[in-house]
């Protein structure tokens, strides 16, 4: 039976007659995502204008791909890209096989007691601001009080001032975010070794495998899948690094090596309200990370026949 | 796994090194708040003089006393319960009625709306269009700003969703039988049963409060209205580089490095407290949002 176009909109107009009740309690979560996370998306168009504050949106004039073009000539944003891509890069290589590697050793802990307090130990700096951890590496890294530095003088070697020297404020940065966050992220390898069949490791057992052998041929496979989707998760979010971290971190003498895409835009944008050149970097850096997302989605649907969300 | 008395040889070895390096990355872990909390309570010269390492030397609360006598520190520690409070009551209020509504299968325009919220998890306007757009709304330098303009999150309305929506029918019908309103099924159904994931969203909005600054550093002015963290940022990464401000905190009793550390410890305590709540909850929630088959 087809139904006609009157027909139909009589079905919608009923429908929503009946459900006006749910439609009030859905009121001011659809406005709020609309005035909080909708409308500025609109605001993006000043990336495209010659935007001043006091004409607004509707009075500033449209430039085209002017501010696109003198960001990919300004060197520092440049650099800040570069920087992005490598801070990133890094963390993948040192910071991702700590959390597998941690709940690979948790799995091989069989005091069960012993287990949970080291769990509850290591998950905790989850849960501390990262002003706190800036505060905390500041601390260890001073250059008269620092516990590192009184043991480089201890050993007889001269101190080092981590924080003002452009080629250690990555190894700080991703040491100090390992610190915080490897703990936690093991949580969900952890899920993933729970849900691995207990008769797997009873026939290795009969076969004579060792522990060492079973963790490399039975659990590490069995959770590859997890690994391989929070990989792509993290590729995924190649452009998103922990600036807020970053730009408590850094000062102007480790720009070089520590300047990421955001701090740019916070420095331009927040600090020196060049907001149409800051909002242009910024929709660049949403533009890639939109489409690094929405393929790490795609590739995750194909390998393991689960979307993310 | 199999018994345990049928381990090789290897299989211990292996079995003790697992647990000494295991050992080692725990300690390694809980040491900077051990050397935090030493710090806060040793004198500001024996800290100066880089004698404390592990253990606090010449045990004194004088620094705890300087910051418990700072305006400043009470008023910021004031603001963050008000934003942490705030700021997650406010978010149960929007995200949980809009997230149940979003629940029922038969809501007309349930996908578009769906689709929309799902769409912010991928796609953000961006630091300065959001930066402008509370600036256009009036809500610079306002509590009430902190307070709305962070109150709901893609990834907790789709918690709450997946958890309403996992409700069986049956508990819906009975109430429906009695002719409840949507309003009064949500509040003694939905939100009776929906317990864990309620929880789990909320700590999830407490602990993001509590430890936030970055936002409240770039929209707030004014001194009576910054959370802790922002004060601790201004004393901690900003004074820090200033030798003289530094060195004027610095008495027999105190200095900048005790100070800084006491204000950390303050700080700290809260989170501890609801640590518990926060670990079992934050395990499950990281599940149930996360990755899921």
């Amino acid at each position: 039976m087809k139904q006609t176009y009157q027909q139909r909109f009589q079905d919608l107009w009923g429908d929503m007659r009946r459900d006006w009740q749910l439609y009030l309690l859905l009121a001011p979560m659809a406005i709020w995502f609309a005035l909080f996370l909708y409308k500025p998306m609109y605001g993006l168009v000043i990336a495209f204008q010659d935007f001043s504050i006091f004409r607004g949106i509707e009075k500033s004039p449209w430039v085209g791909f002017a501010n696109f073009v003198e960001l990919f000539q300004n060197d520092m944003f440049v650099r800040a890209f570069w920087n992005t891509i490598t801070i990133s890069g890094l963390g993948l290589i040192f910071a991702f096989p700590v959390p597998i590697i941690l709940a690979l050793m948790f799995n091989e802990v069989q005091n069960e007691v012993g287990r949970r307090w080291a769990q509850t130990i290591v998950y905790l700096p989850h849960f501390i601001s990262v002003v706190i951890v800036a505060g905390i590496v500041i601390n260890f890294l001073s250059p008269s009080i620092g516990i590192v530095n009184l043991i480089l003088k201890g050993i007889g070697l001269e101190p080092i001032y981590f924080l003002t020297q452009p080629e250690w404020f990555r190894p700080v940065f991703i040491g100090s975010s390992v610190w915080k966050e490897s703990g936690f992220e093991s949580i969900v390898y952890l899920a993933a070794i729970a849900g691995v069949s207990p008769t797997l490791y009873e026939s290795a057992r009969v076969d004579g495998a060792s522990r060492w052998q079973m963790m490399w041929r039975i659990t590490l496979p069995c959770i590859l899948p997890t690994i391989v989707i929070m990989l792509i998760i993290r590729i995924g979010n190649l452009v998103e690094v922990g600036f807020e971290y970053i730009i408590l971190l850094y000062r102007p003498s480790t720009y070089e090596s520590a300047d990421v895409v955001s701090t740019f835009i916070y420095r331009t944008g927040l600090q020196g309200t060049q907001y149409d050149l800051a909002t242009a970097a910024g929709l660049f850096n949403a533009v890639i990370a939109f489409v690094l997302v929405y393929s790490a989605n795609r590739i995750s649907r194909k390998v393991s026949s689960t979307s993310l969300w | 796994m199999a018994s345990f008395n049928l381990y090789s040889r290897g299989d211990k070895i292996f079995g003790w090194a697992n647990a000494i390096l295991l050992g080692l990355f725990v300690l390694s872990t809980l040491y900077p708040f051990i050397y935090v909390a030493a710090v806060s309570i040793s004198s500001g010269a024996a800290v100066t003089a880089g004698r404390v390492t592990l253990w606090p030397v010449d045990v004194t609360l004088a620094a705890y006393e300087h910051v418990l006598s700072d305006r400043m520190f009470w008023i910021a520690y004031g603001n963050t319960f008000i934003y942490t409070f705030g700021g997650t009551f406010m978010s149960l209020l929007i995200m949980i009625p809009g997230a149940y509504a979003l629940s029922r299968k038969r809501l007309r325009g349930r996908t578009f709306f769906n689709i929309a919220i799902a769409f912010t998890l991928w796609f953000h306007a961006g630091m300065i269009p959001f930066f402008l757009n509370m600036r256009d709304l009036g809500l610079l330098d306002s509590r009430f700003g902190i307070i709305i303009g962070f109150a709901a999150s893609a990834f907790n309305v789709i918690l709450l969703r997946n958890f309403f929506e996992a409700v069986p029918k049956s508990f819906e019908e009975a109430a429906k039988m009695d002719g409840a309103s949507e309003l009064q099924l949500l509040w003694k159904v939905f939100i009776p049963l929906s317990k864990p994931a309620i929880v789990t969203v909320a700590l999830f909005c407490i602990v993001s409060r509590w430890n936030g600054y970055f936002w409240a550093m770039v929209l707030l002015r004014g001194e009576e209205k910054i959370p802790l963290q922002v004060y601790l940022k201004r004393v901690i990464v900003d004074l820090n580089s200033n030798d003289e401000f530094a060195s004027s905190l610095l008495t027999a009793h105190y200095s900048f490095e005790t100070v800084t550390s006491a204000i950390m410890i303050a700080s700290i305590i809260p989170v501890l407290i609801i640590y518990p709540y926060a670990q079992k909850y934050f395990t499950k929630g990281i599940l149930l949002g996360g990755v899921k088959e």
